[in-house]
């Protein structure tokens, strides 16, 4: 994994814990595991961190899920490095995160990008100066036939093109967070204009049955 | 085209509701106590009988790899099912669909192949970026364990069965089965050397299978319907139904379930609207997801989509996941995009793909301009093969093919452009 997290001097907490409610969650994941086998909640637990800590895993926080979890603190560290979704310096407000992989490019990621780079003023890795947006490039989402598509935080808006881009990011700019999924009306993965298959089923009771 | 009678994925869109309720409504859950009572060995022939072939890409027989697992266990260890939901390939976006609609088709597929298996617990390992998924996938589990069918006794079957879900964190390479192991032990996700394979030694040194989504996912409809009824579909060892993502130039991408084998063509006009343009309009297609080789409209003419026919012409199924190009796109640039994503995702491991998806993605980005020389070409399609094979797990390889694709099908393109750029240059020498 490279290009992700540049060593850049980033001003570090000097202590970091837990709210009570994301220990008890915490617990709740390492009793998943075998006894033992507790570093396996690694993971989940630097997501809750990031949650917990304006997106973003500083040094001490890893260092207190590595007493946790009982690991030293490198192999924390190793894992905070590798992993692309570990924010490891301060974003703005809003993260996002354009797709670039080939089905999104194939349909004009480049052109979402440059809408968001245009309109916030700011490059790749950069955040604006109000502290509100931070805008990354990142590989396929796992979105393809909804291409090309944007994630903000944990929602995906998908089907974008120039003007939907700027739409959203006006609303954002406002403090106004758009239903996630597609912003062209869509029923999910389906062909546009509607689903072409699973029209004759009928489910009994089924209050949803088309 | 496959009948809707004969969908296993019923909730495909999300129109109806995929909550417990719903997902019995359509079938779901019913009878599993009898298939779980049927026992294990019984379990293993109706897959064996399907031909079902694994649906995370390398399509290996799911019925002789639950066979791989042992029968008893002398020394106590026990033995683990791992269900890889860590969706990356680009193009494919098959199995977010079960996971945000059709959440209890695979916590149902879970508890039988467990049983097939001897397994006494399972974890589903979903990509990080995947929130909603994860999130309806976990209500699913807990509204199952909540009505008795999972934990002790699920079922009311005598069997004891726990379920776990757990989410990664953005890295490909955690789709290779070792390497999403050492992720779920809490390592960074660099694959393990194989001997020893995962039915021997896999999670936690137990005996572990690692299942896609999608395989998982349709085992309880072929246990309901028969083996029998799954290998009706298709040509011979290549049989059953199959969720095909298609993305790029076409005029409706969408996510669809239909029979293997359907001829390229047809899928893209019958279920995509056709190509943007027409089909005369096609360039290429890569029809199994970025890590096989792209094939021409010459070929994509009368191809059929299943894990031999593709074979056959040097590309595979994959994942199923068909990126449609049209006669508007730079094919070295699309095709250099695939090697950046290669670099970005190699764990780094190995030397061949660490240091040659790196050097392989500058050589692409120059040919995108012809910055190169011909012989250039030949010296690129030389590294591909440098790596293909020389490294623990198949990134490598999966990053040597889309290069070799378009060496082999576009090299006329790739000479062009450097003539171009060359000549541009020489104009500008002459002009200063």
């Amino acid at each position: 994994m490279s290009g992700e997290h540049d060593d850049v001097v980033v001003e570090q907490p000097k202590s970091f814990e837990f709210t009570a409610e994301n220990l008890e969650r915490a617990k709740a994941i390492i009793a998943k595991y075998p006894a033992g086998r507790q570093a396996s909640a690694v993971l989940p637990l630097l997501y809750i961190a990031q949650k917990q800590h304006q997106n973003w895993v500083p040094r001490a926080a890893m260092d207190y899920i590595g007493g946790l979890l009982d690991m030293a603190p490198i192999r924390v560290y190793e894992v905070a490095t590798f992993y692309t979704m570990f924010n490891l310096k301060p974003v703005g407000t809003y993260f996002l995160q354009v797709c670039r992989t080939t089905s999104c490019w194939l349909r004009g990621s480049d052109e979402v990008t440059e809408t968001c780079k245009r309109k916030l003023g700011i490059d790749l890795g950069g955040t604006t100066p109000d502290g509100k947006f931070t805008l990354v490039e990142v590989e396929c989402l796992g979105a393809c036939v909804n291409a090309p598509v944007l994630q903000l935080h944990d929602d995906l808006y998908e089907d974008l093109n120039v003007e939907l881009t700027e739409k959203l990011l006006d609303s954002l700019a406002k403090g106004i967070v758009p239903p996630k999924g597609s912003m062209i009306d869509r029923q999910t993965s389906a062909p546009v204009g509607g689903p072409e298959t699973l029209t004759t089923l009928r489910f009994d009771g089924d209050g949803n049955a088309a | 085209m496959l009948r809707d009678e004969d969908r296993i994925f019923t909730n495909l869109y999300g129109i109806h509701d995929w909550h417990l309720a719903g997902a019995q409504k359509r079938g779901d859950w019913s009878g599993t106590k009898d298939l779980i009572l049927k026992g294990r060995d019984w379990l293993v022939e109706e897959m064996k009988t399907s031909n079902l072939r694994g649906r995370g890409g390398a399509g290996f027989p799911t019925g002789m790899k639950w066979s791989f697992m042992p029968k008893a266990s002398p020394d106590g260890r026990p033995s683990y099912l791992v269900v890889n939901a860590d969706e990356s390939e680009p193009g494919t976006c098959k199995d977010r669909d079960i996971l945000r609609h059709d959440p209890h088709k695979l916590v149902e597929g879970c508890l039988l192949a467990s049983v097939a298996m001897g397994a006494s617990a399972c974890y589903i390992y979903i990509r990080g970026e995947f929130y909603n998924e994860a999130s309806n996938l976990q209500v699913a589990i807990d509204e199952a364990y909540a009505a008795g069918l999972l934990g002790k006794n699920a079922c009311g079957s005598g069997y004891d069965f726990e379920l776990y879900l757990h989410r990664g964190a953005g890295a490909y390479i955690c789709g290779e089965e070792t390497a999403l192991l050492e992720s779920l032990e809490g390592r960074k996700g660099q694959p393990r050397l194989k001997p020893p394979f995962p039915a021997q030694c896999g999670l936690y040194g137990c005996p572990t299978t690692v299942n896609n989504v999608e395989t998982i996912a349709v085992v309880p409809t072929i246990l309901r319907r028969g083996g029998a009824w799954f290998a009706g579909f298709g040509r011979p060892k290549n049989n059953g139904t199959k969720l095909f993502c298609i993305s790029g130039h076409v005029n409706k991408p969408c996510t669809v379930e239909e029979e293997m084998g359907i001829p390229l063509k047809e899928l893209i006009e019958k279920h995509c609207g056709g190509v943007r343009g027409g089909w005369d309009n096609l360039l290429a297609v890569i029809p199994g997801g970025s890590s096989v080789r792209m094939i021409p409209k010459s070929i994509c003419d009368t191809v059929l989509m299943d894990f031999d026919a593709l074979r056959e012409v040097k590309s595979g199924l994959g994942t199923a996941a068909v990126i449609v190009m049209d006669k508007s796109t730079d094919i070295i640039a699309a095709i250099a995009r695939l090697a950046h994503f290669y670099k970005h995702e190699s764990c780094g491991q190995c030397t061949p793909c660490r240091e040659g998806t790196g050097w392989m993605w500058r050589v692409m980005e120059r040919l995108v301009k012809g910055n190169a020389s011909v012989e250039e070409i030949d010296m690129l399609l030389d590294v591909t093969y440098e790596i293909e094979g020389h490294t623990i797990c198949a990134l490598g390889d999966a990053a040597a093919w889309p290069i070799q694709g378009l060496i082999a099908h576009f090299r006329p393109v790739l000479e062009e452009r450097i003539k171009t750029y060359r000549a541009a240059a020489v104009a500008r020498s002459h002009a200063a």
